[in-house]
């Protein structure tokens, strides 16, 4: 029994990571985004503050086009844990009719995810914020720090970052400012997956394959979720075993057709797999270096 | 929905602890292509990755039409747009033996800085060396630098095999070169391997080009290497990261175990205090373990309701850290602005953020030729031996016998800056050997007796702002009132007290911290004390001001346009500073930082200096200095 040995240290520095934060800043967040990673976080929250709760409030800014099963998945875990929850949509953004269709997927992820995020640190003036974003995903975080700072405009700076020594961190901000900070910097997807199957923690079921409605749209596989999903002429959905490896707003997050419905079969699907994680996310294949673009502008 | 299966992959699951490695050597050594290349061989790099990689190759890339596995790495546009790296990537892959974490650091700009970032929690350094030029200078500035950051592992990689026909010539002299230049650093193991990171040649398989070399091929070896450097032998510290007392009844101290180990029962005593308990339990979520092992983060509780705080060391009674204020240690200069010896800066160390400075630079060294060259100041990736002071006495331990209690970063006080990172010799004398004495009549007790609240008046700006004409107004309205007062000004200090310092960075530096040492002392006699002094940097006003207590510093910044200044020219300093006859003069070639929210901004225009003087007193009486 017990955590293999490299699970078992990425482990303790996420732990380590999560009380640094609350021991060096008056105000800190945790961004909830109901997926794996958001998951194995919360978890690792949960440990590090035992017996007591994680004294910091979850944040979850909501587009208003999460997968419907994420949303229940999200109420359901918060009930479960007594976690205080903080749900905030980009209400400008909703009354200017902003949706992935209407406006192209840079530019509403711009309003919708990255200004959202901006209006809810500022409103509640959160000094630091946990983001469940690991180095092994897409190549400008390869190169972000655990504690990466923001100016007061949530602006990152990736030629001007702190040099990070040991676990020195440098916590240090002024007023207004902020610290994105990152427990699974170190994690890979692997690692997620199999400390997911460790600790069984819960995870939204919509990364087991089960028929669902999908429709194939520039080579992705979009599920029909609700009726907000425009069919184009003579489009029909179809029913397909499908799951998902990364979870986003539906209308921009591409299914793979699979038949693993078990832990066990997602990590083996995952070991044979040719396609990296983010190859479902439509919004980074927008333009060259694109992450990197969103994240100078405040995106997690 | 999950977890039916608990070991769904045994086989598969890494059972040696993950080993986090750096690659190090000389500019277009290949470390990128070496790293890119074990990613693809591991069938890390995926299709969607590999296609973006072919756009890019064909866009930015420096081998014609074959992959550029640098790419891949070069994670930031200005690197893909210039072909070089700039800073720490951190790569992560595993085999069915070992999970790894890789270190890719950039052979080109600000170098020490970024491989001393990368090396600082490494355990093992793959040093590339070209086989065609040998050793560089580089090479050994990286062997230097990662045996100094306390690798004791390196595996000389010597690549570009091809380019040499695969001839055991030039390896067989490399390594014995290398042997010779490793001679005087503090490795444990050194591996050489010979490889050609662009076509794979003992990569993660055995070359059949090179039949003369019959050890493990790079993988292999990086697979059974054991670094377990004795971390859990150590003597334990548990330095306290935070003290849980969100819950009612409980008060816990959570960190992570740096080394040693550590049982329920163990008898522990409080470095610093000396204050001891026993380990009733360590506290889990699920069953409470009976001990820990080093990197394990705990929280545990003990028997004795104790003070302990965040930044303690809890340790075994018979294996107690140093406790100290003063130290020798190495420092690796990380910042674009200086290391200037009396500066304050915070340093943080075991979790504690505590005011200091560097009160000596004995040397700098020259890490090609580890030579000691004398030095006022550390510029970037420069690394120095210094002596450092703190404002109060920490638990250390010599960075060589370990890495967490040792270790320490400087951060820069006003932009907040990673300026620093040091890495402790020894103590330079212990804390209870320093006693204050302990004064009979006390400050309160003697500025009562003068009817006022003892001050410092800081007057700053540029040569000719009217400093020392509104600080003599000033001192004669005081005089009037039959306050008590002092003067220091450039003069009376300059011409006695600090004769011997001159108008360098470094001096000026000096200069104003032993002012402010006079004027705090001048403080204590109960006085009202006038300081008029250009003071360009806001790093020693800030110094000042904290020497004193709060509301007796009182800044006032008399705000005079330069080209005013250059016109009044009181002294004629102006003329030859222009002419070049005066070197580091404030506003001419050595800037001025403007105070930030000074307690007075007077912009010196159209006011009389009476005008102003007036509005100074007036600013006295507001603050309760001088009683109505």
């Amino acid at each position: 029994m017990g955590l293999p040995p490299h699970l078992r240290s990425l482990e303790s520095e996420a732990v380590y990571i999560l009380r640094e934060v609350v021991a060096e800043f008056k105000n800190p967040v945790m961004l909830y985004s109901i997926g794996k990673d958001s998951s194995v976080m919360l978890h690792l929250a949960m440990k590090a503050f035992h017996p007591a709760k994680p004294p910091f409030p979850l944040l979850h800014v909501d587009t208003t086009w999460k997968f419907r099963e994420m949303i229940a998945f999200r109420d359901e875990t918060m009930a479960r844990l007594g976690m205080d929850l903080i749900v905030h949509v980009n209400q400008e953004g909703l009354a200017r009719g902003v949706s992935p269709f209407a406006f192209g997927s840079s530019a509403y992820t711009q309003v919708m995810k990255t200004e959202g995020l901006r209006q809810a640190l500022d409103k509640y003036k959160f000094d630091a914020a946990f983001g469940g974003a690991r180095r092994d995903e897409e190549r400008s975080r390869a190169k972000e720090r655990i504690f990466s700072h923001r100016t007061t405009a949530h602006a990152w700076d990736p030629k001007n970052q702190r040099p990070e020594l040991w676990r020195a961190f440098n916590t240090r901000i002024r007023p207004g400012e902020s610290m994105r900070v990152f427990p699974l910097s170190n994690w890979t997807e692997r690692d997620v997956w199999d400390y997911v199957a460790a600790e069984n923690i819960p995870v939204v079921p919509l990364y087991f394959a089960r028929k669902r409605p999908v429709v194939r749209r520039d080579g992705a596989l979009i599920m029909v979720d609700d009726a907000r999903l425009p069919l184009h002429p003579g489009e029909v959905a179809e029913m397909r075993s499908i799951r998902f490896r990364t979870l986003g707003c539906y209308p921009l997050t591409g299914a793979i057709e699979s038949e693993a419905d078990t832990l066990e079969a997602i990590i083996e699907e995952m070991r044979l797999s040719s396609t990296s994680e983010r190859q479902g996310r439509l919004i980074d294949f927008d333009e060259a270096a694109s992450m990197e673009k969103k994240k100078r502008e405040g995106y997690f | 929905m999950s977890g039916e299966n608990q070991d769904a992959s045994d086989e598969t699951k890494p059972s040696r602890p993950t080993l986090r490695f750096l690659t190090c050597g000389s500019v277009d050594d290949g470390k990128s292509t070496l790293v890119g290349r074990l990613l693809y061989e591991r069938k890390l790099i995926f299709d969607d990755q590999l296609a973006t990689l072919e756009r890019d190759s064909r866009k930015h890339g420096a081998v014609g039409e074959e992959i550029d596995f640098a790419l891949l790495v070069d994670g930031l546009e200005a690197e893909r747009e210039q072909g070089i790296t700039i800073d720490v990537a951190y790569r992560y892959f595993s085999t069915e033996a070992r999970a790894f974490i890789v270190a890719d650091s950039p052979g080109h700009e600000q170098y020490t800085r970024n491989m001393a970032t990368g090396a600082s929690n490494a355990d093992l350094a793959i040093l590339l060396v070209d086989a065609r030029k040998g050793l560089l200078t580089q090479t050994r500035r990286h062997a230097a630098i990662a045996s100094l950051l306390g690798i004791r592992h390196v595996v000389l990689a010597i690549n570009k095999m091809d380019l040499v026909d695969y001839g055991r010539e030039a390896f067989d002299r490399i390594v014995a070169d290398f042997a010779q230049a490793a001679e005087k650093l503090h490795f444990d193991s050194v591996a050489a391997i010979p490889i050609s990171a662009r076509h794979g040649d003992n990569v993660i398989s055995r070359s059949d080009n090179m039949p003369w070399y019959s050890g493990p091929h790079l993988l292999a070896y990086l697979e059974t290497i054991d670094v377990e450097n004795a971390v859990s032998e150590q003597p334990m510290r548990f330095p306290v990261q935070w003290v849980n007392r969100l819950h009612r009844d409980f008060r816990g101290y959570a960190g992570m175990l740096v080394s040693g180990r550590l049982n329920v029962g163990d008898e522990i005593v409080v470095a610093a205090s000396g204050r001891t308990s026993r380990v009733e339990r360590i506290v889990a979520m699920d069953d409470d373990p009976t001990g820990a092992a080093a990197f394990e983060s705990i929280v545990l509780t003990l028997a004795d309701e104790i003070d302990i705080s965040r930044g303690d060391v809890l340790c075994h009674p018979k294996q107690r850290p140093e406790v100290a204020d003063q130290f020798a240690a190495h420092i690796i200069w990380m910042s674009d602005e200086k290391l200037l010896p009396g500066r304050s800066y915070f340093m943080k160390i075991n979790g504690r953020s505590l005011a200091g400075s560097v009160t000596e630079i004995k040397y700098k060294l020259d890490v090609d030729t580890n030579a000691h060259i004398a030095t006022k100041t550390l510029s970037l990736n420069e690394i120095g031996f210094c002596n450092i002071a703190l404002g109060s006495s920490v638990a250390v331990d010599a960075y060589d016998a370990n890495r967490a209690t040792g270790g320490f970063i400087l951060i820069d006080r006003f932009t907040n800056a990673t300026a620093g990172a040091g890495l402790i010799a020894f103590p330079l004398r212990r804390a209870k050997n320093i006693y204050l004495q302990q004064q009979l009549v006390s400050k309160a007790a003697r500025s009562h007796i003068k009817h006022q609240q003892p001050a410092v008046l800081w007057f700053t700006g540029l040569s000719g702002a009217g400093k020392s004409t509104i600080a003599n107004l000033v001192e004669m309205k005081l005089l009037e009132r039959h306050a008590h007062t002092a003067m220091l000004d450039g003069d009376n200090i300059r011409h006695g007290l600090n004769r011997d310092l001159g108008f360098t960075d470094v001096d000026r530096v000096e200069n104003i911290r032993r002012i402010g040492e006079v004027a705090k002392l001048m403080v204590d006699a109960g006085l009202i004390v006038l300081c008029a002094f250009i003071s360009p940097f806001r790093a020693e006003r800030q110094m000042a001001r904290s020497l004193v207590e709060e509301g007796e510093f009182i800044e006032i910044f008399l705000d005079t346009p330069l080209d005013v200044c250059i016109s009044r020219d009181p002294k004629g300093l102006y003329k030859k500073a222009l002419a070049g006859e005066i070197k580091n003069f404030t506003g001419v070639d050595q800037t001025y930082e403007i105070p930030a929210s000074p307690e007075l901004h007077i912009r010196f225009m159209n006011e009389r200096p009476e005008e102003i003087a007036d509005r100074i007193i007036q600013e006295l009486e507001t603050r309760n200095v001088l009683h109505g």
